[in-house]
């Protein structure tokens, strides 16, 4: 078979093979509904239950602060939401930053659209950092919530959460985090951290799709978003994704093992792809911060050439990755991430994102760094952009 | 996504390069959408487009579509060469993702725009340049 090699793991991850085998068997002998009373029924909430203590295990929360949900997404939609509805009589102001994921920016929109509120959105530095000053000044009477991203999913820049939190707390403000990405990649500590809500995704760490959950701290006040039964303490309706619950607890649990080896290990990789790649491809940059990232995310712009066809050209040779390019987001204009580090168009058209995981050895990566070099060159070759440079060099 | 006809014609484009001594050069799109194509004719006391090349910056299907409208064109006279239509170049393609026409219709503004060139600088008129601004085909962001 032709070489293949995966490194989109910010997109999502392989499931592992212990993962699915806890969960084959609540799909084919234990498809119990936990809330029957039967045994088939006990079988499924005890696994529920041993779950959520997993998940709780790896962010140092209480079992009953973890809420399980249909996603990441979901998981932002109600903290959001569910926080605003329930605290709109303490004010209408909700602060985010311009590079969250769009789980958490167009939720805001939403409210600012539909429902009266008003939203203030954070700039960031040139590394996609943003500045504790804005934060503090923007914070108004009416700031009820403040939501920032813990590591964003395009640039892996990680925020400075725990002051972040600190400033909430100080001012008496709901601090919610996005920490789909950070989850499995770095040690998240919600009491360390000041934090009160965060969201989280099970597939992004070798779990299944279609789960994820909620961490709200005790005194939280949040409307539901999923109105029904009394799952989830009455918190999200709908009968529980047992299979999916218990891949999660699953995967959190794996994660959490040895986290601090392999945070190194990833490092190690990921930086050796950075350095390969801006050593040895002219006019390149590498896109967020250098020290302060995920682990595992390299995010490198190409000038004179567009992701899609170095996307494709990659593909061509069995290496996935992504990109922030519009062709390749399905809209018309670069990432919203890119353009808010201050990257002209073109240079964000031209961004690459390779994210690496667990099962990526050092020898895929050399193999990338061998491949992208007269991949870039042939593009380059073809693009009138650089040929205007080459033009002018000579 | 995309067809075998583009994903070859992106993988071995034909005409890639530039002619140093062309007589009509055409560029059009620009790089905030993220594609700009630039083509080079040469073309012959008889009318007929006896070389052409071209450099893209964009996504494959604006690769593919510069490739593919090289080799519709080449060989043909200006005439011709005007009556190729991004539908023309859809066609040929066997089809390109609804999002991605626009790059068929980049190639379509690129052949007029190197035919506008040319038509400038040798005093030639062309009823189906009327209308046609190359400026525009510049800055359009087609969006």
């Amino acid at each position: 078979m032709k070489k293949r090699v995966y490194m989109d793991y910010s997109a999502t991850t392989p499931m592992r093979e212990e993962v699915l085998e806890e969960m084959m068997q609540f799909m084919k002998t234990e498809y119990g509904n936990p809330s029957s009373l039967h045994s088939y029924g006990r079988a499924s909430k005890n696994a529920v239950d041993t779950a959520r203590d997993r998940v709780a295990q790896t962010i140092n929360a209480k079992s009953r602060e973890i809420y399980f949900t249909g996603g990441g997404s979901e998981a932002d939609n109600w903290a959001i939401i569910g926080y605003a509805f329930a605290n709109r009589n303490k004010g209408n102001h909700i602060i985010t930053t311009k590079v969250e994921h769009h789980a958490v920016l167009h939720t805001v929109e939403y409210l600012v659209k539909e429902h009266g509120f008003s939203a203030t959105y954070l700039d960031v530095d040139a590394d996609g950092l943003i500045d504790l000053k804005d934060l503090k000044a923007a914070i108004t009477d009416e700031t009820i919530l403040i939501t920032v991203m813990f590591a964003n999913n395009e640039i892996g820049t990680i925020q400075p959460i725990k002051e972040i939190g600190a400033m909430a707390k100080e001012k008496k403000v709901a601090f919610h985090t996005d920490g789909v990405q950070a989850l499995g990649n770095i040690k998240l500590d919600v009491d360390e951290l000041n934090i009160d809500m965060m969201s989280m995704s099970a597939h992004k760490l070798h779990g299944p799709k279609g789960i994820g959950a909620l961490y709200i701290r005790p005194g939280i006040k949040i409307h539901n978003l999923i109105h029904g039964g009394a799952q989830e303490r009455n918190k999200r309706a709908g009968t529980e994704n047992v299979p999916g619950i218990v891949g999660f607890g699953k995967a959190a649990e794996l994660a959490h093992e040895n986290l601090r080896e392999r945070i190194q290990e990833k490092t190690r990789l990921r930086d050796k792809l950075i350095d390969g790649i801006l050593e040895n491809i002219p006019y390149t940059l590498l896109n967020g911060h250098r020290t302060q990232r995920l682990p595992n995310n390299t995010n490198i712009s190409f000038r004179y050439i567009e992701g899609e066809s170095l996307l494709l050209s990659l593909d061509m040779v069995g290496i996935a990755a992504s990109s922030g390019s519009a062709c390749t987001s399905g809209s018309l204009d670069p990432s919203h991430v890119l353009l808010s580090l201050g990257l002209t168009h073109e240079v964000a058209h031209g961004s690459l994102r390779l994210t690496i995981g667990a099962y990526n050895t050092e020898e895929e990566v050399d193999y990338v760094l061998e491949q992208l070099p007269p991949i870039v060159e042939r593009l380059r070759q073809m693009s009138p952009l650089y040929e205007e440079i080459q033009g002018g060099n000579q | 996504m995309y067809t075998e006809i583009v994903m070859e014609h992106f993988t071995n484009p034909r005409n890639v390069g530039e002619i140093k001594d062309a007589d009509g050069v055409g560029q059009v799109g620009n790089p905030k959408c993220g594609d700009i194509m630039k083509m080079y004719f040469k073309i012959d006391e008889n009318e007929v487009i006896t070389d052409v090349k071209f450099k893209t910056f964009g996504c494959g299907s604006a690769i593919a579509s510069s490739s593919i409208a090289t080799e519709l064109i080449k060989g043909k006279t200006v005439k011709e060469a005007l009556n190729v239509s991004n539908k023309k170049v859809v066609e040929e393609l066997g089809g390109l993702p609804s999002a991605k026409i626009h790059c068929s219709v980049l190639a379509e503004q690129a052949i007029k725009s190197a035919i506008y060139d040319y038509a400038a600088k040798h005093d030639k008129h062309y009823e189906e340049l009327e209308g046609f601004d190359p400026k525009a085909a510049q800055e359009d962001d087609h969006h």
